[in-house]
């Protein structure tokens, strides 16, 4: 896809965005400590002394975090470093406990790596990635509960967060949301992250600057904390126009960093390069240099899942289109119930049922497919019945919405009814005979060479049958009775 | 190099530690003077020479993930200066 | 009955296995000895009842036959060591008043083998100092006296109300950390013994951390004997520390009474330092021979980075500690001065909660940290320090053991050394190479100073070979018949 260009008032403007991700490693505990990481517990239930930064407290390591965090890494391609560091990032703040947070800086546990990324016009884009790092989370600070007070939280306070730096290769707002639906896709495929942007488990950075088309890389400030992927859009949208508007006006853009504001859309400034934190990053004395073993390393990989992109390519030699095969793998929860529909069936019918009389059923009910009252099994039987003839397609609809509301099994429904095809031969003559003796007018237009015709006696028949004649029958023997 | 006094400021601030216009003076030359001593080690050749960061040669050791720790908001909270409703509480923070 | 606290703990486990006296009897000798000492400002939380509490459940576990290692033995805790519901402050008046809801790991193995605690032992803040006179609770006050003036003397530091308390008999061993010579030099001072194990012997948690790749505990008792009792129960692996090192404890005490023939005794030329006293030399001379005869082979060995572990430490640990304190902000625990902000609120909590040399220690860290100097301090430090490190690998190719001096001079009197910081750093220059590189390293007292006042020498292991240093030092130990008593007991005896 083309660059999109910005209009400004003195020509086109191009975006160079950078997206700083930080994604919760799904564990029960903590990076550091056996306190609990789960989200919304009472304030302070989920803390241990470590946590705390209290006095002769220690870290130790919680070993899946290192296994997620090379998972990641493999996911996205990347280079695994054998050999990392953790660091101590220095400053003070009410809800960073011990006046630093452990993360890792000059040696990243996850190097270089790339993903692609699916434009709306159907195109790909590769967007690297820079690295991916494992550090503590901070705990949280409430500012509006008291006048003159902070309350301070500190549940989160060591939760294990993986930091994803992408390079500097996005140059849209829908490529940079492009960007975080295929990495919250990605983790939550490796079950490595659940995603849930909501909870906070995944929280963006955006590093956003503007240049003519060609020129150099411009200024860039950095947005703090955008919360989800529409957010993100939002942000990048008002941010370029502010700096289009600055650099038109004739002004310069100052490095900073800009807090988003969710209520009215806008950015604004939080602090200013020169009131940069000093962070006096050294090793931790406290751990120990972060070694792996190739064998470490090569056991990860033996269990990675298939991702997207590889679950979008399968689909499409299945047949699917490049459109039902994006839409099917962008959530895998939904792939995987596309998965189990198609098993035995065919995989183009498998694919409408899901995306389209599914997708538009829980849509309107209001449910997500998770909630769905028709299992993947279920629809995957109601398939196997238009498959083998049981029903017609169009009866197959009328089942579905009864199993819909009742959750029961297709077959279970289609007997209860009475919906089964009507194959016997004896029957749908009978039938066709009624219906051509009653409409000796039609047939005799039909046989003058009113072709259209012929489309009315199925009509007729399959409406005599209660819907439930075979079809591909009534055509044939209507076919044999006209002598056409 | 010595450390003067607005170096003792910034270093000051940053360590988060007031100190007075008197105190800083006297920082300032006793940290000067520690800092002469430090630079003695320019005298060194450690071209070459890996920086140590722990005198143990083991691989870092891990834990399993459990949750083994935490539910004990009341002892988290019972040395805090101030406290309330499960919250520590500190005078506002302004960005 | 005679007086138990002259007792050493070995002599006394051997007296309440033989049911001689009870445990609540030698703590309550020692409580009243305590009592009557307190001018010496050795404890800074006395904690007599739990220690009368703990006594009677030792009695009881001898009544059982299931007493253990240190079952019954009195000692001192230095207030560094977090111990659960009990005050620990680490002489700091930012963290007055604090009371840890966890029991550091190396207390908990003391108390699992039934040692009592008289009480937490005075220190300098944060352990930074090498007098114990940067304590927020007053200066420790050594048992000892020159002959030549009435001035008090300082104890030694960090660990100066430890190292008080086991020589002025008011505790039979106390716990110390050492991270430049903290264990060591008062125990010189105080002329009794001590030793900073191999760096990951010990477990660090639950210890108020100083400068974590260098912190280190260890026991301070009257003979090395006492010390191996007091190491293997401190001693050990700890999966809640990760520089824990996970390998057997051995049975140090063995190592008493061990045979040093054939043993190679390194003597480092590069720790004959101007501005050592003669006396010292001498006494290091003397020790020398010691070994001779008691069959060791003497070595000459090389250790060239010596010159420069001081000014790898003045970058290294401060930087570390400049971090380490960084959570001592009046949020969570401890000390809060209320400002008109946040900002104010965490720099008047700070400015009045830590101490002088522990803010010049924080500010040195801050700033050989920040950005621009990092490579210039403390990265070349970290280089360095590697160095040293090597020297002494180097050294134990050709030598088991190495001997040196513990510090240049006695103790010094209350208010010396103060004219400047370097001065005063000056005292940690012979004990602070082995903390760089993470080797064990105890100190002995061999002999007195002509002003009468203790001197010590000082072995140097290889890592994790506690058990050689503990064999040379009884060797020294019996050839130097130390018998001195401080003056404050000769007179109350008298």
């Amino acid at each position: 896809m083309a660059h999109a260009l910005l209009k400004g008032e003195t020509g086109d403007w191009e975006m160079v965005i950078g997206l700083e991700v930080h994604a919760q490693v799904l564990t029960k505990s903590k990076l550091f400590s056996g306190a609990s990481a789960d989200f919304g517990a009472a304030p302070n239930a989920q803390v241990s002394p470590i946590d705390a930064g209290m006095p002769g407290m220690l870290p130790v390591i919680n070993k899946l975090c290192i296994e997620k965090a090379v998972r990641t890494g493999l996911g996205l391609n990347a280079k695994i470093n054998m050999y990392s560091v953790f660091e101590r990032k220095n400053y003070f703040y009410p809800d960073l406990p011990q006046g630093y947070q452990i993360s890792q800086y000059q040696h990243p546990i996850v190097g270089e790596g790339i993903i692609e990324i699916d434009l709306p016009d159907g195109s790909i884009k590769k967007i690297g990635i820079e690295r991916l790092h494992l550090e503590q989370d901070a705990g949280k600070s409430l500012h509006d509960q008291h006048p003159s007070k902070s309350y301070v939280d500190l549940n989160r306070s060591g939760n294990p967060l993986m930091e994803i730096v992408s390079k500097p290769d996005m140059n849209s707002a829908e490529e940079a949301a492009a960007y975080v639906t295929k990495l919250r896709a990605i983790v939550r495929y490796l079950d490595t992250c659940d995603g849930n942007m909501d909870e906070g488990s995944m929280r963006c950075d955006v590093n956003l600057s503007m240049r003519r088309p060609g020129a150099p890389l411009g200024t860039r400030c950095e947005i703090k904390n955008v919360n989800s992927i529409r957010f993100v859009q939002q942000a990048i949208e008002y941010e370029a126009r502010r700096q289009i508007e600055v650099l038109e006006g004739g002004g310069k853009i100052t490095q900073e960093t800009r807090l988003f504001d969710t209520k009215n859309g806008t950015t604004r400034t939080m602090r200013s390069k020169e009131d940069a934190h000093d962070y006096r990053y050294f090793p931790d004395p406290d751990l120990l240099p972060l070694k792996l073993e190739q064998a470490f390393v090569d056991d990860i990989k033996k269990t990675l899942p298939e991702l997207p992109d590889a679950k979008k390519k399968r689909f499409i030699d299945m047949g699917l289109s490049p459109y039902d095969a994006s839409v099917l793998v962008a959530e895998k929860e939904r792939a995987d119930f596309y998965e189990k529909v198609a098993d035995n069936n065919d995989p183009k019918l498998a694919a409408n049922w899901v995306t389209t009389e599914l997708a538009g059923a829980l849509n309107k009910a209001g449910k997500a497919l998770h909630d769905s009252p028709i299992s993947a099994e279920k629809l995957g039987g109601l398939l196997k019945l238009i498959a083998d003839n049981t029903i017609s397609g169009k009866i197959a609809k009328e089942v579905f919405s009864e199993m819909f509301a009742t959750g029961k099994d297709a077959a279970k429904i289609v007997d209860e009814k009475g919906l089964k095809q009507v194959t016997d031969t004896g029957t749908i003559e009978k039938l066709v005979n009624e219906v051509l003796a009653e409409n000796p007018d039609k047939v005799a237009e039909y046989k003058a060479g009113k072709d259209k015709m012929f489309g009315f006696f199925v009509g007729q028949v399959l409406k005599r049958s209660g819907g439930k004649a075979n079809p591909a029958m009534v055509n044939d023997l209507l076919k044999a009775k006209l002598g056409s | 190099m010595s450390i003067d006094i607005n170096t003792v400021r910034k270093v000051a601030k940053l360590a988060r530690i007031r100190t007075t216009d008197a105190e800083t003076e006297v920082l300032s030359g006793e940290l000067s003077k520690i800092l002469k001593m430090i630079e003695q080690l320019n005298e060194v050749n450690t071209d070459g020479v890996e920086p140590m960061t722990s005198v143990i040669e083991m691989k870092m050791p891990e834990r399993e993930d459990k949750v083994t720790d935490g539910g004990i908001p009341e002892k988290i909270l019972a040395n805090a200066p101030e406290h309330t409703a499960g919250f520590f509480v500190v005078p506002k923070v302004v960005e | 009955m005679k007086n138990l606290t002259t007792l050493t703990i070995k002599e006394a486990l051997i007296g309440l296995k033989k049911k001689e006296f009870t445990a609540v009897e030698l703590t309550e000798a020692h409580i009243k000895a305590a009592e009557a000492a307190r001018h010496l400002n050795c404890y800074i939380t006395e904690t007599f009842d739990l220690a009368r509490k703990q006594a009677k459940e030792s009695d009881a576990r001898y009544a059982k036959g299931t007493a253990g290692l240190l079952d019954g033995i009195p000692v001192a805790m230095k207030d560094l060591f977090c111990t659960e519901g009990i005050q620990t402050t680490a002489a700091s008046n930012i963290l007055k008043g604090f009371k840890p809801p966890y029991e550091s790991t190396v207390s908990a193995n003391l108390w699992r083998d039934g040692a009592t605690m008289l009480g937490k032992a005075n220190l300098d803040e944060f352990a930074m100092g090498s007098s114990n006179t940067t304590s927020a609770f007053g200066n420790v006050i050594n048992p000892w006296r020159s002959k030549n003036h009435d001035k008090p003397l300082v104890p030694g530091g960090s660990g100066g109300g430890s190292a008080a308390a086991v020589a002025a008999r008011i505790a039979m061993g106390a716990t110390g950390t050492d991270t430049g010579g903290s264990i060591r030099q008062p125990a010189a001072f105080c002329g009794i013994a001590g030793i900073k194990p191999t760096y990951g012997r010990c477990s660090r948690f639950g210890i108020v951390a100083f400068a974590s790749s260098l912190d280190q505990a260890g026991p301070t008792a009257r003979t090395s004997e006492d010390c191996a009792l007091m190491l293997q129960s401190m001693a050990g692996y700890d999966p809640k520390d990760s520089t824990s090192v996970n390998r057997p404890v051995p049975e140090y005490s063995k190592s008493i009474g061990q045979s040093v023939k054939g043993l190679k005794v390194g003597v480092p030329k590069e720790y004959r330092i101007d501005g050592t006293n003669p006396e010292i030399i001498k006494l290091w001379e003397k020790g020398v021979q010691m070994m001779k005869d008691a069959g060791a082979e003497i070595v000459d060995v090389s250790l060239p980075h010596t010159k420069y572990a001081l000014q790898t430490y003045y970058v290294i640990a401060p930087a570390e500690c400049s971090s380490n304190l960084a959570r001592y902000d009046g949020v969570r625990f401890g000390l809060r001065v209320e400002g008109d902000n946040l900002v104010d609120t965490y720099e008047k909590t700070r400015a009045e909660g830590f101490g002088k040399e522990v803010k010049r220690r924080i500010l040195i860290g801050t700033y050989v940290l920040s950005a621009g100097y990092y490579d210039a301090y403390y990265n070349k430090a970290r280089s360095v320090r590697k160095l040293i490190w090597q020297d002494f690998i180097n050294a134990y190719q050709k030598c088991d053991v190495l001997l040196t001096p513990t510090v240049p001079t006695p103790a010094f009197a209350i208010g010396e050394n103060m004219q400047d910081p370097v001065t005063m750093y000056l005292n940690d220059v012979f004990t602070i190479p082995a903390s760089m590189a993470g080797m064990p390293g105890m100190s002995l007292p061999v002999g007195l100073s002509s002003d009468g006042l203790p001197l010590g020498l000082q072995l140097l292991g290889k890592p994790f070979d506690e058990e050689t240093v503990f064999k040379v030092a009884h060797v020294i130990e019996k050839a130097a018949n130390f018998t001195a008593l401080p003056q404050s007991l000769m007179s109350k005896a008298a």
